[in-house]
């Protein structure tokens, strides 16, 4: 009996409620742009705020009524930018270059760079506020996975070596690990170009060696041998301006302390062009593209051959032959 | 009786403050206290709310609950009144005045979850208030919430410009300055 009236009685209240909302729903109905609806549905929906707006609604209602490139998502997919684009009656502006955070950290976990043992919370920032992390070297990597936990994408998953690993696919680029990291190890950077400065300590080339293996220690040879210019010396750090590098690999090769990563190919020793002599036939492209006097002949018809001690292969020869008969042959 | 209605009108406002006496509803309180114009907006709906909660949850105790003996489906019913009431001065706020319904954000349809709200009707019921008795304790409580809200926002955009040291900058000197209001307000203790 009870539990009838009990029924019967919420059952009531829910009713009446409901039919009081239901008025008052139409009453006080708002007509919402229906582009702006078309927008939200667009976008990807995962409110991470890459764009710097509160929410995909929020960019939405921007790109709508402000006229916001929709290139400001740096997650939505070209397909998707496209329909947003018809939809709307605005230009599809391209996505902006596909960008992808890096880590800027290799450190190597070995117990001889741990200061001591961190139990506490496993968290980054809780970590660096005892004693600046359980690391040596101050500008290394906490390796506890805050950008793990603040990457919606599934993108970052801690590696073996204490590091964040990062998957390029996945990455979209929003920015959160960057922010959520206390080291500020994380960069945006593009995502086709592979290489990069695994180190983010200014400190002095002594001073990283203490405490670090594969620390920059602002050498130079890598803004050397860069035949591009595109890496500088910044407070004892190398620097690889992206905009200039051809991932050649030529600093990957030289970099004493192994710093430099070529993503994707770990342990990369360098490789020289060579010229399948038959083939060539002696047209001097490659000797006038070679930035490091590397090619011999020079005379037109004489077949060209390659001076191993100077190449540094960084392909532009490859890239240039029009007999397609060098290659790139890896470093033994 | 006209006394005791002015009592309980005072007491609610000040001395039993739902905000800086009896710690509820602290995260509009901290949420939207950081401009006047909406802490206003935001003190507003509550108050209406709340009066209404009061007055709606009072009727459904006194002719629904005890008649039927369904005390135990108290919190239930009143969120179901609470909710419903929210989403219709979402709605309504949402049609008259947008920018209002901009400014308040996600914290409107979080009245909801306002532990004042909840707070006022299941008091109301457990002093045994007449009606109007729970009419205007509901008003003095919204009301003392709107006060908290903008002194609070006063504060705040004070604040703002104020010379805090690095550390103590956002949400830590909030809350500080949260804790001794409550702390003055306590000198209202023994005013009835």
């Amino acid at each position: 009996m009870a539990i009838i009236s009990a029924i019967l009685l919420m059952g009531l209240l829910g009713f009446v409620f409901g039919a009081i909302l239901s008025y008052a729903s139409q009453r006080f109905s708002v007509t919402v742009d229906p582009r702006i609806e078309t927008a939200i549905s667009l976008l990807p929906g995962a409110n991470c705020g890459g764009c710097g707006f509160p929410g995909c609604a929020g960019l939405a209602t921007a790109i709508v009524e402000k006229g916001v490139p929709i290139a400001t998502c740096p997650v939505i997919s070209a397909a998707n930018r496209a329909k947003l684009a018809i939809a709307l009656g605005m230009a599809d502006t391209g996505g902006a270059t596909p960008k992808a955070a890096t880590v800027m950290c290799a450190g190597l976990p070995a117990e001889e760079y741990r200061k001591f043992e961190y139990t506490g919370i496993r968290d980054c920032q809780a970590a660096i506020l005892v004693s600046n992390g359980p690391w040596l070297c101050p500008h290394r990597c906490v390796g506890l996975g805050s950008c793990e936990k603040a990457c919606q994408f599934g993108a970052i998953t801690m590696g073996p070596d204490s590091l964040p690993v990062i998957d390029r696919e996945k990455c979209t680029a929003c920015g959160k690990c960057v922010r959520a990291c206390p080291k500020n190890i994380i960069k945006l950077t593009d995502q086709a170009k592979k290489v990069h400065v695994k180190c983010n300590s200014p400190e002095k080339g002594p001073d990283v060696r203490k405490v670090c293996k594969v620390g920059c220690i602002g050498c130079g040879l890598c803004a050397k041998v860069c035949a591009y210019d595109a890496i500088i010396i910044e407070n004892n750090l190398a620097r690889i301006n992206y905009e200039k590098c051809v991932e050649c690999g030529a600093c990957v090769a030289k970099c004493p302390q192994k710093t430099i990563h070529l993503l994707g190919k770990p342990g990369f020793k360098g490789q020289k062009a060579v010229i399948d002599e038959p083939a060539c036939v002696g047209c001097t492209l490659c000797f006038k593209v070679c930035k490091f006097q590397a090619v011999k002949g020079g005379t037109p018809k004489e077949k060209h051959q390659i001076i191993p001690e100077k190449c540094v292969g960084c392909g532009a020869c490859v890239v240039k032959c029009p007999k397609k008969c060098i290659t790139l042959k890896p470093n033994e | 009786m006209t006394g005791g209605i002015f009592s309980i009108f005072i007491v609610a406002i000040f001395i039993e403050n739902f905000v800086l006496n009896q710690i509820l509803g602290i995260c509009p309180f901290v949420g939207v206290s950081n401009k006047i114009d909406s802490a206003v907006g935001m003190g507003l709906a509550v108050t209406f709310v709340m009066v209404l909660a009061g007055a709606v949850t009072w009727s459904i105790q006194e002719f629904f609950l005890v008649p039927f003996r369904l005390e135990y489906l108290q919190t239930l019913s009143f969120i179901l009144v609470i909710a419903a009431l929210v989403q219709f001065v979402e709605m309504v706020i949402k049609k008259t005045v947008p920018t209002l319904y901009q400014a308040l954000g996600v914290y409107l349809p979080l009245i909801t979850t306002n532990c004042a709200v909840l707070g006022v009707a299941l008091l109301n019921v457990r002093k045994n208030y007449s009606l109007v008795e729970s009419a205007v304790n509901s008003l003095g409580g919204g009301l003392g919430f709107f006060f908290a809200l903008i002194l609070m926002a006063g504060i705040r955009e004070r604040l703002e410009v104020a010379d805090t040291p690095v550390a103590m900058r956002g949400a830590p000197i909030t809350f500080i300055t949260a804790g001794l209001m409550a702390i003055a307000f306590y000198g209202f203790a023994g005013l009835v």
